[in-house]
Order: C-alpha cells, then structure tokens, then sequence
C-alpha cells in the first residue's frame, strides 16, 4: 500500500511531463453534468396561435392540417434535419478544437508587439490569414479581416467608389445581389453616384454583352456576386473578369457563398476584391474577410477609422478566436475539397431528382451553371410559407435569412422573370459537409407527402387537375 | 519514425471509430465515421513512405481532436435528430 502510493507519488513527479503531452486532459472530465438544451417546437406554433388569435377569422381547419401535416415520429429525436447551408453552416468541430484556446490560454491582443503574449496571437492571426489566401491563390498581404461578408461588400463598394469619386461616378451590379450590395449601391446613389442594376436572363445569369455595354469611361466598379446564395446559379467569372480587365474597372464579387465551395483563383479571373464570409465554410459567425488585389493596387477610403490596424483599412483589434477559426475553416475546405465537393453533388442530385420527380415542381436557376449544395425549388400551387410551417421536421427556408422575416416573395426570382405565385411557392434546400443520405431520404418522402396533403387542400389544385387554365380565371377583388 | 506497423494502423482505426462515434451530435458523428472509413481507405494505398509517415501523423493529431470534441460533445447536449432513433445507446467514454 505504502509503497504504491509512493510509486505513484513518484512518477507522477517524475513523468508529469511526458504525461502531460500524451494524456488528454479530458479523459477524466465530469460527464455526469451535461448542459442539455431542447430543441424549441412551439415557438412558430405559438406564434401562428397568436397571429391566429388576433385575427377576426378563425382558420379552425388550418390548425388540424398542421396538426396532421407535422409528422409525429415517436421512437425518434426531434430535432430537425439541417437544409439551410446557405444561411449558415454548423462549425466544425475541428475549428472549434483550433479557437478554443483563444479562450482559454491565448489571449493576448495580437498587435501587442512588446510581449509574447501579442506575438503568439499574432503568429496564429498570420497562419490563418495564409490558409484563408491560399484557397483563393492570393498573397497574404491581400487578405484584410473584418467582420463578415456584409463589412465586406459595403467596404469594397464604399471604399473603392470614395475614393475614386473624383474621376468617376459610375457603379455596375445586378438585381440578383444579395441585400448588403444592393443597399450598399443604393446609398451611394445619395452621394451622387449613378447605378445600374443589370438584369439578368430567366436562368439567373448575367448577360455579358450587356454588362460590357453598360460600362462606360466613368464606370469604376462592376460587382457582381459569384454563387447566388437563393438560386445557387454560378455567375462566369473568369469572362466578367476578362471584360472588367480589358475596360480598366474594378471588379469586386461577392463570394460569401462561393469561397471554398467552387475553385476560384483571383489571378486567373481577374478579381480585383472578393468579399469572404467565415460562417458559410464551417467556420464561427461574426468574421469575414475581404480580398484587396496589390497588383495593380486596388486602393480604397476605409469606412472604419482608427488604430490603422489591417493596413488601415478596417482598424480595429483582431478577435485572434474567429481568425483562428476561419482559418482553419479555410484549410479544411482545401483539404476536404474533392470529399466534399462529390458528397454535395452525390446528395444535392438525389435530392433534386428525388424532389423534381413530384409533379409541377420547377429549379429554379440555371441546371448547369449552379452550385450543387444550394437547390432552389418551386412547388406550383403550394404555398411556400405553409409548406415551410408544415415542416417542421426540416430546417428550410424559402429564400435569404435576411428577408425571411417578412412574407414578401424572393427578388431574386423576380428577377429571373418568376410569377408571385411562383416565388411565393419557392423553397432553397442547402446541402453541406455534415448532410447525410439519410437525411436527403427523409426529406425527399417528408416533402413528397406533404406537398401532397397541402395540395389536396387547395381548391387551386383541384381546378388544375380539372384541367381549368389558372390563367383564364378572372379574379374577384384585384 | 519507420512505417507504422498493421496492428499500429488497426489500433488507431479503431481509436478514431470510437471516438467518432463518441459524438453526441449526429451529424457529427456520422462525418467523422465516413471521414475515417474514406481517409483509412485512400491510405491503405499509399506505397511512399514519407506519404505513409505523414498520413500517420495527420490522423494522430485528427484523434486528438475527435478525443477532445467528442467530450465537449457530450457535455454540451441537443436533442436528437428526426432521423435518429431514440433507443440507440450512444457509446460514452468512461
């Protein structure tokens, strides 16, 4: 006894070091004392209950098709299948693994250059900034942090139109842009820029006669976003660079929904600014970045004064965490760049067959130039909204996150030439690293089944399998 | 470091199963396992051997990572998903 526990005494003293490298401190944590949290099922019941209170009619039937459309599963979980890559992805566990010693240990601020603690964070902020340069074949020094894809797209259209105002007035994008350009665009149309908004053709594409026409000697930035994030089309990036390059304007692309997801190489397509968002790779929200080409300079006023940090052009401390983390995000995608890329499209296709096979459903966008992980859907004579509340099971959305709160139909589908009805019936389905094929059966059957039951509802359906032209009824009260 | 041996490479498949499967969170899981299952595959293959040295190391340091998130997995619960049966006991390291 005695003399075990001075064995043990010893080579705890003798060996804490080599212990310390090859135990891991978790093996001994509490497992007894899990914080759970459950997953929130009432809270769009409630709020329909709610709306539905207020409201002078009472949509009794309304309520027990819910009731009857969400699946009551029992013997399975109740949390729902995770469609929605577009709006945000989960963070792997790998970047979580890579910023949770910003939190613990590493906490220095990483323009401190008078001590270690500054010069560890700031190796890390540099690692980081390599990983995210070298998806993309861009140089470090071109790499400027700020807080997300937003920053981005208001910084490069802000900044590059500022500080060339002088000489030029003139700013080029189109109608599919996410909301953050198109409201960017517009608030510089208040400091006395001309904009034009181009149209795009029935596919989701730009044509690129027109943006070469539309530029004038005036012109000097032309965005236009790389992967739609509602329609998943893939602008041609490489011919829009080509055309930008030859008229001498800046071309600055949105790529939130395209970085690490389509091979990009800014050199070869002539990007001269590309906007980067950290919570669309697997990374943590809240950081994105910004692409600035050095060769020829791309200059631009900062729309963040201060510390000069970044060049100075967003000043600000660096949150060491997120770099870290979007970093690694980067580095996984290279890595798990073929792995992915085939899983996506192995899954993406099933669902699209799977989901196209339902009678009267439509994809939105273009078949071929698109982005396999993002599925655009209209399902006629559903209505988006309630097909959505249906689903509870399944985490969708009919559009951008940014505008799901209010029930107007998507722009985006405005603008490829899609009817109200259309759009209204629209749904994006968003396919991910983490997205299994059990998953994809399970919303194929679930989607099949309820667009079923909703259509047996509708009077609209009954008069089309009639065979009445929804087009040829004249409506009361319009 | 020579070439791992096959017993070195089995133990460390089956060290990295375990812990994938550790995950509470079931998409999580199911990555890792598929990750793992590709990854051991692609490398059975590998004749170099400084290739084999380094597809070594990479999954020592992935195990560590399993190791250490598939704890904090567990600490930090969700329900489960639509798709997971309810019964299924989910191996816990003890």
């Amino acid at each position: 006894m005695l003399r075990s526990f001075t064995r043990s005494v010893l080579s705890k003293h003798r060996y804490s070091e080599v212990l310390a490298v090859r135990r891991y401190a978790t093996a001994k944590v509490a497992l007894d004392v899990p914080l759970e949290t459950h997953t929130d099922l009432q809270k769009a019941h409630q709020d329909l209950a709610d709306a539905r209170a207020n409201s002078s009619e009472a949509v009794e039937t309304g309520t027990t098709a819910l009731k009857h459309a969400y699946q009551e599963n029992t013997g399975f979980g109740t949390r729902p299948i995770y469609l929605d890559m577009q709006a945000t992805t989960p963070t792997d566990p790998r970047v979580l693994d890579t910023m949770l010693k910003f939190y613990t240990g590493l906490y220095g601020n990483p323009h401190s250059n008078t001590h270690s603690y500054g010069w560890e964070t700031n190796k890390e902020v540099e690692t980081a900034r390599q990983h995210i340069a070298n998806l993309i074949n861009a140089d470090v020094k071109e790499i400027i942090f700020t807080s997300g894809a937003t920053e981005s797209n208001n910084a490069a259209l802000k900044g590059v139109a500022r500080f060339y105002k002088k000489t030029k007035n003139h700013i080029i994008t189109t109608r599919t842009e996410h909301k953050c350009v198109l409201e960017a665009a517009r608030a510089m149309k208040n400091e006395g820029f001309d904009v034009t908004f181009l149209n795009v053709n029935e596919q989701g594409l730009v044509d690129l006669k027109e943006l070469e026409a539309t530029i004038r000697p005036e012109t000097c930035i032309v965005s236009i976003m790389a992967v739609n994030n509602e329609i998943g089309v893939m602008q041609p990036m490489k011919e829009i660079g080509a055309i930008c390059k030859k008229k001498k304007v800046f071309f600055h692309t949105d790529g939130a929904q395209a970085y690490g997801k389509i091979p990009i190489d800014v050199n070869e397509m002539n990007i001269d600014l590309m906007s980067i968002s950290s919570h669309k790779i697997y990374g943590p929200k809240g950081m994105g970045a910004l692409y600035i080409r050095r060769r020829p300079r791309v200059r631009l006023e900062p729309i963040i004064s201060g510390g000069g940090q970044e060049r100075g052009l967003r000043s600000g401390t660096l949150a060491p965490s997120l770099v870290a983390g979007f970093g690694e995000a980067a580095k996984l995608m290279k890595q798990e760049f073929d792995a992915d890329s085939a899983h996506i499209k192995r899954l993406s296709e099933k669902l699209t067959n799977g989901l196209l096979a339902i009678e009267h459903t439509s994809l939105n966008g273009s078949p071929d130039h698109r982005y396999p992980g993002c599925v655009n859907i209209s399902f006629a004579y559903v209505e988006g909204e309630s097909l959505l509340m249906a689903l509870r099971d399944i985490a969708l959305s009919s559009g951008s996150a940014c505008t799901s709160a209010s029930l107007e139909p998507s722009y985006v589908l405005h603008a490829l030439g899609k009817d109200d009805a259309l759009a209204h019936s629209s749904i994006r389905f968003g396919v991910g690293r983490f997205t299994t094929e059990e998953e994809i059966d399970y919303v194929i059957k679930a989607i099949t089944e309820r667009v079923e039951f909703l259509r047996e509802l509708s009077p609209l359906w009954e008069m089309v399998k009639e065979g009445i032209d929804l087009n040829s009824i004249e409506w009361s009260g319009h | 470091m020579s070439a791992p041996s096959r017993s070195q490479v089995l133990s460390l498949y089956k060290q990295i199963i375990k812990n994938a499967n550790g995950f509470n969170n079931y998409n999580f899981r199911n990555y890792f396992l598929r990750k793992a299952k590709t990854s051991f595959r692609n490398a059975s293959d590998l004749k170099d051997p400084v290739a084999i040295e380094e597809a070594w190391n990479t999954a020592k340091q992935e195990l560590g990572v399993l190791k250490r998130q598939s704890v904090i997995s567990q600490m930090y619960t969700f329900d489960k998903q639509v798709v997971e049966p309810l019964e299924q006991k989910h191996h816990i390291r003890s």
